[in-house]
């Protein structure tokens, strides 16, 4: 900050205005934070308190729940619905929603049992059969909903019911196929582990790249006469970053380690948040979500917006079903029922997407299931009968909408929609 | 997506000819028989009472309406208007009335919608740049443009959305009430600018209700009445010529206030003009 507005240097073209406070201390930066959660800003804050509140209880309730084995199970299961979840972020971001990515699961690793194991196809091409069929679901809901004018709600509640029905059709009376306990694919469901170093590596990987691109970005800014964030600043969250990230990784390393499953989970996470952020198509999104008319006027192509967003979701959630058909080693007949729907949903919720549109963030998938999946976790460590379990997943996604809502009302007395 | 025609063409030749549109919204008919011809380098304010059918022929011409009859012609060429996207690539930018912006959505994403800098890696610090000359230009008094859309006031986001017009090169810009929200300096700064991409030889067609901005800056003024064409004027027309098409009326109280303020002008001042 050599510039001085008042003296002959020119001004930064973003420093212009003397109305605006620019909080680029630490202490500002601390202020700053606490101004955009009091405006309904929230972010990670409910993930935040949500994981330390369930570990609290859970732990005093039941000391294995904090044990490293039992939460890389816990990631085991986070990758399976939090595929799923990121396919509901991309229809959550145009204000849609896809009720039936549970029943597609369901369909899809029915398809993997049926056509892998009872028809002897190629397992590769069975997945890719499951994928292609979710790709055609998701056609069909755009379909619908742009040239008939099919809300999704409707559209994806008609679904739900007739991909169960289809699911259960080609299950057959039977009702369960079992999948191979050697085959590669349900030892990536239940054994595959990163090697320690490489998981040690990896979860270096984000502080860097962080470092890298701030001091890439903060060259390109200064050089443009912009502001830039400092650079004490970046290290010191590239620097709380990767202590998390070692630490926690330190920690599922003294039980069996980061299993490839989550880690394709994790990747799948970046691509998104890369793709909903930095290219055209992702700021078409948040656009069409924001203000469909406006976005039309732009010159986006809005149906072929809303396409890809259901195509992408039910894709994934095919994904999904393969991948629990994995951790399961079976199909049958419960694959995507019960709490599928709801907590790919609540997921995505909790880690701060909106369900009004607009707003929302590939990772929120990524924090927001590992809350629901340690709660559900934690209760199967009580005991508990899935009737409770119902209820309480059912009480936890009540109240993520609601804190969703009142933050929605507090962003829009606060001028920040 | 950049299929422009010729940009730019020689001053006084035409870049927008309308001849009989018409558009009906179900028993209703928004606009019969349109004319209107727009040359490079010219300025024409379209005027008319409420419900005249002004932004209905604005959306027309954006591609969001499509028009029932008449055609279209653009640089020489006829077209059709299909969509907002082509119209935009033939290069006519639009205000609209309501400004069609995204409010969750920063100053910077607002002014490239649809038309970001290089779309696989946004250039955000390229765009940030281009955002803030481009404001300046129009002498923008907005805080920040990295604040959501949301948190600006009502004449900043006319700022915005007039930025966002100018952003593509067009040949033709339509503002429809681009200075309804502004407050004196910015309304000042929006006919400069007027006058100013005149100068560089494109076409403006601007409505406003504000007489006197219409005829600082209009070449000629366009009256519609009840979705016809009720009369072209130029800027020299009196106040009661202009009034009196547009209310469809010879008579009224425009006309008689007018009246009575003539007369008493001309008690006090002795009949001077």
């Amino acid at each position: 900050m050599s510039q001085n507005p008042s003296g002959s240097v020119q001004p930064m073209l973003d420093r212009g205005d003397e109305r605006v406070r620019h909080d680029d201390s630490l202490a500002g930066m601390a202020k700053g934070f606490i101004d955009r959660v009091s405006a309904g800003d929230l972010g990670m804050l409910p993930v935040a308190v949500g994981l330390v509140v369930i570990s609290v209880v859970f732990s005093a309730l039941n000391p294995i729940f904090l044990a490293p084995n039992n939460l890389v199970n816990l990631l085991f299961d986070c990758a399976t619905v939090g595929v799923i979840s990121l396919g509901i972020i991309c229809v959550l971001v145009l204000g849609e929603i896809d009720l039936s990515v549970g029943s597609m699961s369901g369909l899809s690793s029915a398809m993997v049992g049926v056509l892998w194991v009872n028809m002897g196809l190629p397992i590769v091409g069975a997945i890719l059969a499951a994928l292609v069929a979710g790709a055609g679901v998701g056609l069909v809901y755009a379909t619908l909903y742009n040239r008939l004018g099919m809300p999704s709600f409707i559209a994806t509640l008609a679904g739900l019911l007739a991909l169960l029905g289809l699911q259960l059709y080609i299950l057959g009376p039977t009702g369960s196929i079992n999948l191979p306990y050697a085959s590669p694919l349900v030892r990536f469901g239940q054994i595959l582990i990163m090697p320690d170093w490489l998981s040690y590596g990896i979860a270096m990987m984000p502080g860097l790249i962080m470092i890298g691109k701030g001091v890439r970005r903060m060259r390109q800014r200064r050089a443009a006469n912009l502001s830039a964030q400092p650079l004490r600043a970046l290290i010191l969250k590239a620097l709380m970053l990767t202590v998390a990230l070692e630490v926690a990784v330190f920690y599922l390393n003294l039980g069996r380690g980061v299993p490839w499953m989550f880690a394709l989970f994790v990747a799948l996470a970046v691509v998104l948040n890369y793709a909903l952020t930095r290219t055209k198509w992702g700021r078409s999104m948040f656009a069409v979500g924001g203000n469909k008319e406006a976005a039309r006027r732009s010159g986006i192509n809005v149906r072929g917006i809303y396409t890809s967003a259901f195509v992408l979701c039910s894709t994934l959630a095919a994904l999904g079903g393969v991948l629990s058909a994995s951790r399961l080693a079976s199909s049958s007949q419960q694959a995507g029922t019960g709490d599928v729907n709801l907590n790919a949903i609540a997921a995505a919720v909790i880690g701060g997407t909106s369900l009004f549109g607009g707003r929302g963030s590939a990772y929120s998938a990524l924090l927001g299931i590992i809350v629901i999946q340690a709660i559900s976790n934690g209760l199967t460590l009580l005991n508990l009968s899935s009737s409770l379990r119902y209820m309480i997943t059912g009480g936890v996604l009540a109240i993520a909408v609601i804190v969703d809502s009142l933050a929605r009302r507090s962003r829009v007395s606060h001028g920040r929609a | 997506m950049t299929a422009k025609l010729p940009s730019a063409p020689d001053r006084g030749k035409s870049v927008l000819r309308l001849s009989g549109i018409s558009k009906n919204f179900g028993a209703v008919s928004a606009l019969t028989d349109i004319e209107l011809d727009v040359k490079a380098g010219e300025v024409v304010a379209l005027v008319g009472d409420n419900g005249a059918g002004k932004s209905t022929l604005v959306k027309v011409l954006a591609g969001v309406h499509q028009p029932s009859a008449g055609s279209i012609e653009f640089c020489g060429q006829a077209v059709t208007l299909d969509s907002p996207a082509k119209a935009l690539d033939l290069g006519i930018a639009t205000v609209f009335q309501d400004l069609a912006l995204c409010e969750n959505l920063d100053v910077v994403a607002n002014l490239f919608l649809g038309h970001e800098m290089s779309p696989w890696a946004l250039d955000e610090v390229a765009m940030e740049v281009r955002a803030w000359t481009l404001l300046r230009e129009l002498a923008a008094r907005i805080p920040s443009v990295r604040e959501p859309v949301a948190s600006l006031s009502g004449g900043q986001r006319q700022t915005v959305a007039i930025a966002r017009s100018l952003l593509l090169n067009p040949t033709l810009i339509m503002l429809d009430e681009p200075t309804a929200a502004l407050g004196v300096a910015q309304t000042a700064e929006v006919l400069n600018l007027i006058e100013r991409v005149r100068d560089r030889g494109l076409g403006v067609i601007i409505i406003s209700h504000n007489m006197e901005d219409v005829r600082a800056v209009a070449d000629r003024i366009v009256v519609l009445r009840l979705g016809r064409n009720n009369g072209v004027f130029t800027p020299e027309s009196s106040n009661q010529e202009l009034v009196s098409a547009i209310t469809g009326a010879t008579d009224n109280s425009v006309s008689r206030r007018h009246d009575r303020k003539a007369v008493h002008v001309q008690e006090t001042h002795g009949g001077a003009e």
